[in-house]
Order: C-alpha cells, then sequence, then structure tokens
C-alpha cells in the first residue's frame, strides 16, 4: 500500500550504507606530518617521514632534474597512454642502475623489469605476482623491525607475515646470529624480504661478509628473495656499492625479485617512479612473467605515469645529467652523515652519558635512536620534535641549524 | 640454476589485451590506406595525438615556477585537485557539495578510481569483506571493468542487459527487469554517458525509470565518468544523470577519469567521487579509502592532478579548457554526420541513423566479427571484433575509404 512504499522510500533515504565502516586510524608514519604540521611551536622539527631536505630544511629539487625537466619540455611530446608495463627506456635504465649494464642477466634477457607506482607500487604488484603465482608457502619473512607498510601491503595482497630477528636493541646493531638462526628455520620456498641497503627503519645493514652468509643459508633453505631497495645511492653515496648485495645474490644463483624507488634518490617523490623487476630461469619464462604482470597491473590502474618515469630516464640516460645526479645524490648522502656527526657531538656536548655509537654506525636516511615510546612522546610533546613511535628519526629532517636543539630534546628525555 | 629458479615455470603465457594488441597489429602493416579504429584516444584530422592547448599553457606555467616541488601528495591526493574535478561532475551549485558530504579520491585514471571503489566496496559494503555482493556491469562493457571488480575481491560478476544487437540501441525493458530481478544491493556499475563500447546512452526519461528502481531496490550506484564534456560538447550535459541521482538522495560513487577530456591519457589522472549522507559518514569513509591507496600506490602522481587543478581553479583557464573539448566534440559529431551520410549515398544495405545516434568516441557499428575480420585482412580497417570503431580515427582524408569498406563488408560478407 501507498503508505508503506513513501515508508520504505523514507527509510532508504535516511538509513546511509556505511554505518558499519569503521573510522580509520591515521597512518603511522605519515600521520606524523599531519600532527606536525598542526603544531604552532617554532622550533619545531619533523623526523617522521623519510623525505630529504637542504640544511635550511627545504625539500630539494635536484639540478639534474630541473635541467631533465628543461630537456623534456623542448622535445614537446605527445601525452598517449604508456604500455602497460610502462616507458621500455625506463625499465631498461632501471634495471642496468641495480643489475650493473653488464649483468649476464641482462644480457641473457633472462629478467623481466616494469615500471610501477614508486616502491609501494613495486612491491605491491610484487606481492600480488607471488600471491597468485607462487607454488611455495603464504609466508613472507620480514626482518624486525621493517617499514611499517611492508605488512598491509602484503597481507591485502594475500600473503601472511612472519619475521626473523634482525635489530638488536642491546646494542643498536646487527643481530647477526639472531638472523641465521631464525633463517636457518624458514621453511624452503617461503619468501625472505631482504633490505638492499639503508635498512627502513634501524639504518643497520650487513656488512659484505655477513651477507655472503645470509646469502648462502638462503640459497641452502631455498627461499624465494623479495629484495626493497628504495636507498640505491643514498646509503654510502655511491650507487655500485649500495647494491651489492643484490648483484651479489644474482651472481649466487638467487633468482630474485626486486623493487626499485626513485622517489628518495632522485628527489622525486610525488612523481612515483619505481620499477619491479623479476630474475627468471631464461627469457621464454621472462616473457611469461611479464604477460602475467600485466594482467595484474591492468585492473589496478591500467598504465603508469609518464611524467617522472621520462625524468629519470633523461637523467639515467644523458651523460652530464647522469654524472650530476651522481654528484647529488653523493651530496645527500654525506650531508646525513655529518648530521649523524654532529648530533652525536651534540648530545656528549649535552653530558649524556650514553653510548650514541650506532647513530654514526647506522647509515641511510633513517636512525634508530634507540628512544621508548614514552621518551618518543615527551620529544614530540615538549619539544615538538615528530618522530614515530619505535624511535625512528629520519636524519634528512636534521640541519644544522636544528641539531643542536635536537640534541638537547634527545638528552633531557634519556638522562 | 638457484633457489627460486622455475620458482614461476608454472605461469603459462597470458593473453594479450585486445584492444593493445589491435594497436600494435596496425603498427606492423604497412599498407598505405590502413586505418586505426581501435584504440580511445583523441585524433586531430590529421591523425594525430592532440596535446590540448591549455594543457601546453600550463604545463609550461608549472615547469617555469620555481616555487614547486616533487615532493610527496597527502595519500588522498592534491587536494584543491580533489575539491575541482568532485565540482566539475556535480555542479557549481551542488547541494551535496554545500552540505559538506561529497569527498574524492585522487587516484592512477578512471581505471584506479574504479580499483580504489571496488577495493572499498569489497571491505565494507553489504556487510564487511562481503565478497559475495552481486557487481553488474553492462552487457557489453569496457572489458576492464570485469578485471577491476573481479581483482578487487567480488566473486559475482553479472551482465545486466543493455545493448540491443537488433534494433541497435538500448535494450531498455531487459536493463530495468535486471534491476527488478537483481538481489537488493548488488552493485550497478553505470556509464554516466558515451557509453563504451556501444554509445548509446539512456534518455533523461529512461534515467529517470533506472533510478526509481534502484532506489526502491536498494541497489548501489557506482558510475563510471569516462567522457564527461567529450560526449556532447557540454559538461553540465554530461553529467545530467549524476547530478540526477545526487539529487534523488542516492550515496553513490563516480569515477572520474581526465584522460580524455584533459587529453591526459598517460599522467593518470582521475578522481573518485564519494557522495555520503552526511560528513560523519563521508569522514570515516575516506579514512578507509587511505587504507587502501596506502597499500596500492602510497600517494598518486602530482604532475596531471596539478595540470587539471590549475586550469579548473581558474576562470580563463577553465574557460579555455571548455573550448578544447568543445572542439575535440565537435570533430566527432562531424565525423559520425559524415559517416552517416556516406554510407547512405553508398545505399550500404541496413540504417545507419545508429551513427549520429550515438555519442562520444565510440559507435557500435553492428559490423559481425566475419565483416570485421573482412575489414581488417582486406581493406586494413582496425577495429575491435565486437565492431566497435573509434569515430577519433576517422579523418576527412580517409572517411571515404572507410564507408566504402564498410560497404564491401556488408554487401559481400554475411
Amino acid at each position: 500500500c501507498s503508505i508503506l512504499r513513501s515508508h520504505e522510500y523514507l527509510s532508504s533515504a535516511l538509513v546511509s550504507w556505511w554505518g558499519g565502516v569503521q573510522m580509520g586510524p591515521p597512518d603511522p608514519i605519515l600521520g606524523v606530518t599531519e600532527a606536525f604540521k598542526k603544531d604552532t611551536n617554532p622550533k619545531k622539527m619533523n623526523l617522521g617521514v623519510g623525505a630529504y631536505r637542504d640544511d635550511q630544511g627545504k625539500p630539494f629539487v635536484l639540478s639534474c632534474v630541473r635541467k631533465a625537466e628543461a630537456l623534456i619540455a623542448a622535445k614537446q611530446l605527445d601525452k598517449e597512454y604508456l604500455p602497460i608495463g610502462g616507458l621500455g627506456e625506463f625499465s631498461k635504465a632501471c634495471a642496468q642502475l641495480a643489475l650493473g649494464s653488464d649483468n649476464e642477466v641482462l644480457k641473457t634477457g633472462r629478467s623481466i623489469t616494469v615500471q610501477t607506482i614508486s616502491g609501494t607500487g613495486s612491491l605491491r604488484i610484487g606481492a600480488n605476482f607471488l600471491s597468485r603465482f607462487h607454488g611455495g608457502p603464504r609466508d613472507v619473512y620480514l626482518p624486525k623491525p621493517s617499514w611499517g607498510n611492508h605488512t598491509p601491503i602484503f597481507r591485502d595482497a594475500g600473503m601472511q607475515l612472519k619475521a626473523y630477528r634482525y635489530y638488536d636493541p642491546s646494542t643498536c646493531g646487527f643481530d647477526f646470529k639472531g638472523a641465521l638462526e631464525d633463517i636457518s628455520k624458514i621453511p624452503e620456498q617461503s619468501v625472505i624480504l631482504l633490505h638492499a641497503c639503508a635498512h627502513n627503519p634501524t639504518g643497520v645493514d650487513p656488512k659484505p661478509e655477513q651477507w655472503k652468509e645470509i646469502a648462502e643459508l638462503v640459497k641452502n633453505r631455498n627461499l624465494l628473495v623479495f629484495f626493497d631497495m628504495a636507498y640505491q645511492g643514498f646509503a654510502s653515496g655511491d650507487i655500485d656499492r649500495d647494491a651489492w648485495a643484490v648483484r651479489h645474490f644474482i651472481e649466487q644463483g638467487h633468482n630474485i625479485v626486486l623493487s626499485q624507488s626513485f622517489a628518495k634518490n632522485m628527489g622525486l617523490y610525488g612523481e612515483r617512479v619505481g620499477g619491479f623487476t623479476v630474475v627468471c630461469k631464461d627469457a621464454d619464462e621472462a616473457k611469461r612473467v611479464e604477460s602475467q604482470l600485466k594482467i595484474l597491473i591492468r585492473p589496478i590502474y591500467s598504465n603508469p605515469p609518464m611524467n617522472g618515469a621520462r625524468i629519470a630516464t633523461t637523467i639515467l640516460n644523458t651523460p652530464e645529467l647522469r654524472a650530476l645526479w651522481l654528484e647529488e645524490v653523493h651530496g645527500m648522502a654525506n650531508r646525513i652523515i655529518k648530521m649523524r656527526e654532529q648530533l652525536v657531538d651534540g648530545l656528549k656536548k649535552e653530558g649524556s652519558t650514553h653510548n650514541w655509537q650506532h647513530v654514526i654506525d647506522q647509515i641511510g636516511m633513517f636512525c634508530f635512536t634507540g628512544l621508548k615510546p614514552e621518551q618518543v612522546e615527551r620529544l614530540t610533546k615538549e619539544f615538538s620534535v615528530y618522530m614515530t613511535k619505535d624511535g625512528r628519526i629520519s636524519m634528512a629532517g636534521v640541519s644544522s641549524g636544528n641539531v643542536a636543539y635536537l640534541a638537547h630534546g634527545i638528552h633531557a628525555v634519556t638522562k | 640454476a638457484g633457489p627460486g629458479s622455475g620458482a614461476f615455470t608454472m605461469s603459462p603465457q597470458a593473453p594479450p589485451v585486445a584492444v593493445f594488441k589491435l594497436t600494435a597489429d596496425f603498427r606492423e602493416d604497412s599498407h598505405p590506406q590502413k586505418v586505426n579504429l581501435g584504440v580511445g584516444a583523441y585524433r586531430t584530422d590529421d591523425c594525430q595525438p592532440w596535446v590540448l592547448p591549455v594543457v601546453k599553457k600550463v604545463e609550461k606555467l608549472i615547469v617555469e615556477d620555481s616555487s614547486l616541488n616533487h615532493e610527496y601528495l597527502p595519500i588522498l591526493g592534491l587536494p584543491e585537485f580533489r575539491s575541482a574535478a568532485s565540482k566539475v561532475a556535480l555542479g557549481d551549485d551542488s547541494t551535496a557539495i554545500k552540505e559538506n558530504r561529497v569527498g574524492g579520491v585522487q587516484a592512477l585514471g578512471g581505471t584506479g578510481a574504479l580499483r580504489v571503489g571496488a577495493d572499498f566496496l569489497r571491505r565494507w559494503y553489504n556487510g564487511t569483506n562481503n565478497t559475495a555482493t552481486p557487481v553488474y556491469v553492462s552487457a557489453p562493457t569496457w572489458e576492464n571493468h570485469n578485471g577491476v571488480f573481479a581483482d578487487a575481491g567480488f566473486k559475482d560478476i553479472r551482465p545486466y542487459h543493455y545493448w540491443d544487437a537488433a534494433k541497435r540501441g538500448l535494450d531498455l525493458d531487459g536493463l530495468l527487469d535486471d534491476l527488478e530481478k537483481a538481489p537488493e544491493r548488488s552493485i550497478f556499475v553505470l556509464h554516466a554517458c558515451a557509453h563504451n563500447p556501444t554509445g548509446t546512452d539512456p534518455t533523461q526519461e529512461e534515467w529517470k525509470k533506472i533510478a526509481e528502481i534502484m532506489k526502491r531496490r536498494n541497489l548501489f550506484v557506482f558510475f563510471d565518468s569516462a567522457y564527461q564534456g567529450f560526449a556532447s560538447g557540454s559538461l553540465d550535459k554530461d553529467a545530467w544523470a549524476i547530478r540526477f541521482f545526487v539529487s534523488e538522495g542516492f550515496e553513490l560513487f563516480v569515477a572520474q577519469s581526465f584522460s580524455k577530456n584533459f587529453g591526459l591519457y598517460n599522467e593518470r589522472v582521475g578522481n573518485l567521487t564519494v557522495v555520503a549522507q552526511d560528513n560523519e559518514n563521508l569522514t570515516r569513509i575516506l579514512s578507509q579509502m587511505e587504507k587502501i591507496v596506502r597499500t596500492t600506490w602510497s600517494n598518486p602522481p602530482s604532475q596531471g592532478a596539478r595540470i587539471v587543478s590549475k586550469t579548473l581553479n581558474c576562470p580563463e583557464l577553465f574557460s579555455e579548457w571548455k573550448g578544447n573539448v568543445k572542439t575535440m566534440a565537435d570533430r566527432v559529431l562531424l565525423m559520425r554526420d559524415q559517416l552517416k551520410t556516406k554510407l547512405q549515398d553508398l545505399g550500404t544495405p541496413g540504417t545507419w541513423d545508429h551513427i549520429t545516434q550515438q555519442i562520444g568516441m565510440f559507435s557500435f557499428t553492428g559490423l559481425n566479427p566475419k565483416q570485421v575480420e573482412y575489414m581488417i585482412k582486406e581493406k586494413h580497417v582496425y577495429l575491435m571484433a565486437s565492431g566497435r570503431i573509434n569515430m577519433c580515427g576517422l579523418t576527412t582524408k580517409n572517411i571515404d575509404y572507410v564507408a566504402q569498406s564498410i560497404h564491401e563488408a556488408v554487401t559481400k560478407v554475411q
């Protein structure tokens, strides 16, 4: 009857479909920046997200990027869709950067590299690919700790997460013995994720001799290696040195999968430039894998964005720009190293009796200070120093202008 | 060979995506009169890609602005872009926007917007993680709709009647019947305008009938809007259906693409507009959208969003853009008109009114697979097996050849 009909109309108009949607918690890493922005303290410091800052605390657009952009603008290119796997020249240059242009893998064509939406997009495509095609266990072993976003990425792709010991809080260094013990127990064919260099969040990297032992053990356990390389060039300042572990594993016969990001080392954060590589048995397998990667990519975003990939390719393939880039990456890495030294000096000056050697020993953008959650909370509340709860600070956010203030704050909460 | 070697031995070679294979075959063809009526991108009368003049202007402004950097955008994207994009869809005077219950998620093209919306619905619509909720897509539809919803986790993707091959128009009765029979709360993917691949849109009266049933039967409205402005030449006209549904009180999603109407195909500019009942619901929805985005691409690309945002938010540039869009739409309308006239003049069997009745980039010619094969193999005119042609592939220089080819295909091949 008509009264019932109008009531139905009313109820469907008044009741939302979304009543059951929970409020999502703020992202632990990006949420730090949101909180930082709201703070009115003039001395506030954002040591949260890993984005490089110059010594004035400003975002840094690399000269090689500006020059590349000018070259590209002059070409008046069209905006036609890229292929699903991205800009071909980019994928090639990306693989060469990671593996070395004389790598046997590239010469025999037994790998495939696709352009991805920076490091996150690469990890997700990789996770999706493993979820669909990896015949081994569903478990992905992450170092303890790892980048916060690794877990939800693999989980959303349908994988399960486990961990192997990595960081030793008593030394603020690498728990080599613990790592080997745990890795030796990982079931065969499981996936193990390794940070190629500049481990995030700890800044603790294995030494070459330790990498060799890990590679050997992983081979004996028959594990599938997933390398995450988000900081090539940024760790030591040398791109080949930073890619050493990746290349060593390949040399030792591991057919790895690899995620690369150009967010940090080229400062192309918002342009979303990355690559995903699968090293295969042979060229035929690589072709088949490529076709399946495309099938995965198409229902997510069809094909990747052009701008950043064009910039990266121009830099990598234009000799003067490539040389300039290497200099600038070296410069960024050096500034970070200098800030580490100044922070430790500052802490000594403040009278801290703790051992802060790990601040200098750790490498890359991040420093695992060793601060406990309560100390982090105090540092944020009392000094407006923003960082993640695990005690991680982004050294990139430290400058000669604020390093003393930071030392003061850290000393205050740890003395 | 070491560990992991042969790990992917079992992954078979996947079939290529049809539309891209067509273009690849076209490229390899050396026939002097070859014509590509395949992939959906605008072409000028010289058969060239067209970077919109307003886009060139804005890009120059961006490159010359040394205050701009390449920092991360927020997870949900560039705020000025999101609000301007939603405004373009819903209108300047949108009550829903004034009521603060409209939000946007910047996404990687229209595909990305669809995917984020689909992922959200799978997690949070009709219960939590309800992969059994039926998703209806038109028969036929853009082929990637199936992949998007399937990979988002939906197990039950079904066709709804849409194209009537016999009458070469909309199968309204079939469509309405499917709406009546669909389980309550089913998700329906509706093409806001310029239906892909048929070019056949419901009239306003037909949209009203669709809305009435959808409201009564509690069906979810998910608009795919990839051609706003491109279809009729008018942004407002092309958004009529979306705006009507919003005014009827629906909570809905609109996946917007700026690939075609801005010609920004490779910069991947899209926006998922969310219209919720109130701001409180919207806030919770967007917080969960962030979670989804964070594990998919973390944050969206900057360049394309900047171009669109600058254009939409500046009155002169906005005006110039509308002019550029009209230029594209008008050329398509001209080609439709000329193709129909030429086929009629040739006396090609059948009726060809559908060519001018259909709207947007595509036309469902009605050619059958054998006739399509003839077109490709004998005439080197490339079109999809479905008989879909991209009107943008037609030019004043090739239209006679194409009309003649269609004439031959229809008269020689049954």
